[in-house]
């Protein structure tokens, strides 16, 4: 019993972060990670659960209490190796899952208390296996003979190609662009997830057997079925890869980005250190982010970084409605991002060389509650006013990229132009093809587009031991 | 990576043409597609239409002018070295159908964007009547080219060093009073040409297709940099283009979305030619 009031004294272990005045201006994480004997200090807390509920909160089902006692025990490497066991990605997930809606939302202390910080210590244990250079390798089983194609390397294809290749298969993935990773590297800013890391968990996964062929666009080099006479079977992990746009008048003016371009240019092509890296972005001085989900903060964030003199989020709903993980907005406030709620841009005015210069907005209230649960935003009639910015970034998220879809016969879409897939299987209406992530589900998380991966690659494992459909 | 197997310097110098190896592309490319470069780690994507294609020996050709710090990183590559990466084949490829009478008029390297769209027009049992011009005698490409398609054939020079003064404009404004049954124009080259070109050809009520070379970054229709007004709505060159009908483009604002970065473009060049230098 006293060993139990001991653990229940100590306090959810704070993680060091830079500090906002520097952070703003440079483009390093802002976390810095737990010191060996805080991770430990923290794993205490873990009651170790005969049923952990933590689990059942994990999209890939991590063995969380069992890496926790590890790094309670010291024995890190051993943690990681656990971590992976089901998770080929971990210091990713520890970095960008939203844990409080997921495994730490479970805890059995949350409930009186704060949960134990499951994510910071997944970071911990992954982080010191790399930086060690001691990375294990999982055994690999017998070589099946059978080819996968996996099209796109963004969570859920890294996930599905790392599971099967572990299963014997031989996978191949296909990305469109210049470097893997998808969202982890075009979408993520560097502050938040340092692209190092991701390069390090991709070569973990090649240093397993996948290959990966860049500048791939499947829909244009090849089509699914020319796919399908060359590998048993196909997996579509393509991501949702389509800006929305406000539709409103002045939108093509220069200045005006959207979410996707801003952070590909800075993300991918390191234009955040242009004229060295040759992709120039424009930096703005008064800046707009519209919208207020997670890329929305990251947009903004970037803007701060790049020597924007203020960055504002303007977003039509209000506080508690904004879509973003708590984490990102409270990130957002320490680094002076200003939040112009209930405000919704009505039109872009641009001046003589095309550029944008003010956004007219109205002011909005909230209504009953929508479909989504939020309350509904409404405009208050004759409230418009002007505010000057000379750079937009529009971030209201993505709908589904028609180019693949388009070019393959026989898969099924839904009104919206996502694939139709099986949830618990992820196979499409398509014979030998799976889909799974953004594509499916709209745009989502990246441990949900993983979990999608984890199950495809399940369902594609029983079919090339089976040949059963 | 990407090998370069040949290299040729046309008009002094400031226009290259390049045969890449690039197997898969050239077994897949149709006329009017367009690929994506990024010549170094460090460098930017750069859309560049193919000239042509062969899909036997596996090379596909660019023809690109030293305008800017990647173009003229480009030009310093040699037969031998290799590009970091090419993708493609991008955007839709050209409709092409027989309707008769064809003018492809080309204005400085939109030639070699016109070229491949041209003959497979000229393929497909029509009558080409090309006109193309440039700044002077020794920037015009392709002539020898753009001649072989061609049922009839002019040469405008800017400044009267070769062909007829003035512009491949004055020619298609004689052409349209002329030729009654003209079906189609395809303008390809710098945005005022193509935007006074489509004026004409409304004017005489004639279909006009003309080929954008708006700023990119994906490819793909994910980033959306490379958005145009046509017909009042939005569309990407990537995806839904490069072509459209010229009376519909909003070449004001084309023209205005290729300047967002001249700022920068000049930095990047004046560094460049710094480390040339040294």
């Amino acid at each position: 019993m006293e060993e139990k009031r001991r653990r229940e004294k100590i306090p959810r272990q704070k993680m060091p972060e830079q500090d906002p005045k520097e952070r703003i201006r440079n483009f390093l994480e802002v976390p810095l990670g737990y010191p060996p004997d805080v991770a430990k200090l923290e794993a205490e807390r873990c009651l170790q659960c005969k049923k952990p509920p933590c689990i059942e909160g994990c999209p890939v089902e991590v063995d969380i209490p069992g890496f926790i006692k590890l790094i309670r025990e010291g024995d890190f490497l051993s943690a990681a190796k656990k971590i992976k066991e089901k998770n080929a990605l971990p210091a990713i997930c520890g970095r960008v899952c939203p844990q409080e809606v997921q495994c730490e939302s479970k805890c059995v202390l949350g409930k009186k208390d704060e949960p134990v910080a499951i994510g910071r210590l997944e970071r911990f244990a992954a982080d010191w296996e790399r930086e060690r250079g001691e990375v294990s390798i999982p055994e690999i089983k017998e070589k099946t003979g059978k080819k996968v194609a996996v099209v796109g390397s963004g969570p859920a294809g890294l996930t599905v190609a790392a599971d099967l290749t572990v299963l014997g298969h031989d996978v191949t993935i296909f990305e469109a662009l210049h470097k893997p990773g998808g969202v982890l590297v075009y979408g993520i800013p560097e502050f938040r997830l340092p692209k190092s890391i991701v390069e390090a968990e991709i070569k973990y996964l090649q240093a397993l057997g996948v290959k990966i062929e860049v500048n791939s666009v499947i829909g244009k080099i090849r089509s699914v079925d020319e796919l399908l006479n060359e590998y048993d079977a196909v997996f579509l992990g393509l991501g949702a890869g389509l800006p929305l746009f406000l539709n409103i008048p002045g939108e093509n003016l220069c200045g005006i980005y959207s979410a996707n371009e801003y952070l590909t240019r800075s993300n991918l092509m390191k234009a955040y250190l242009f004229p060295e890296y040759d992709t120039p972005i424009s930096k703005g001085k008064r800046v707009a982010v519209i919208g207020a989900g997670n890329v929305a903060m990251d947009a903004a964030r970037t803007a701060i970084r790049l020597g924007a003199e203020e960055v504002h989020i303007v977003y039509r709903r209000g506080k508690d409605e904004m879509p973003a993980r708590k984490e990102e907005i409270l990130h957002a406030e320490e680094e002076g991002i200003i939040f112009d709620l209930l405000t919704n841009p009505v039109r872009f005015i641009g001046d003589e060389r095309g550029w944008v210069k003010e956004i007219e907005c109205i002011r909005m209230e909230l209504g009953e509650p929508d479909a989504s649960g939020r309350r509904r935003p409404i405009p208050v009639k004759g409230s418009e006013f002007r505010m000057p910015f000379d750079l937009v970034i529009v971030a209201l998220g993505t709908a589904a990229n028609p180019l693949l879809t388009q070019t393959t016969p026989g898969l099924v879409l839904n009104e919206r132009g996502y694939i139709v897939a099986d949830p618990e299987t992820g196979k499409t209406k398509k014979e030998k093809v799976w889909a799974g992530g953004d594509i499916v589900t709209g745009a989502a998380t990246v441990i949900l587009a993983m979990g999608a991966g984890r199950k495809a690659a399940r369902s594609i494992d029983e079919y090339l031991r089976t040949g059963k459909w | 990576m990407f090998r370069i197997v040949s290299k040729k310097t046309l008009a002094q110098g400031t226009v290259i043409h390049m045969k890449i190896e690039a197997p898969q592309i050239a077994r897949k490319a149709r006329p009017g597609q367009f690929i994506i470069l990024r010549v170094d780690e460090k460098g930017e994507r750069i859309p560049l239409t193919m000239a042509s294609t062969d899909p036997e020996d596996g090379t596909i050709d660019i023809i690109f002018q030293v305008v800017g710090k990647t173009t003229a990183l480009l030009s310093t590559k040699d037969v031998g070295e290799y590009i970091l990466d090419v993708v493609g084949p991008l955007g839709r490829p050209t409709h092409v159908e027989n309707v008769g009478n064809v003018a492809c008029v080309g204005g400085g390297t939109g030639i070699a964007v016109l070229y491949p769209i041209a003959k497979a027009y000229k393929d497909a049992g029509n009558r080409i009547i090309s006109i193309i011009g440039a700044r002077n005698k020794d920037l015009l490409i392709l002539e020898k080219e753009m001649r072989e398609i061609s049922d009839e054939f002019y040469i405008t020079t800017d400044d009267g060093s070769y062909g007829e003064k003035g512009f491949v404009t004055d020619v298609l404004r004689r052409v349209l009073d002329e030729k009654k049954d003209l079906k189609l124009v395809i303008g390809i080259g710098p945005v005022p040409m193509m935007k006074y070109l489509s004026f004409l050809t409304k004017e005489h009520g004639v279909k006009t297709i003309v080929s954008l070379n708006s700023i990119m970054v994906d490819g793909t229709g994910m980033c959306g940099a490379c958005r145009v007004t046509v017909g009042g709505k939005t569309k990407f060159t990537c995806v839904d283009g490069p072509e459209f009908d010229g009376h519909e483009v909003d070449f004001s604002e084309l023209e205005k979305r290729l300047s967002a970065y001249v700022n920068e473009e000049r930095l990047a060049m004046e560094r460049f030619k710094c480390t040339c230098e040294k």
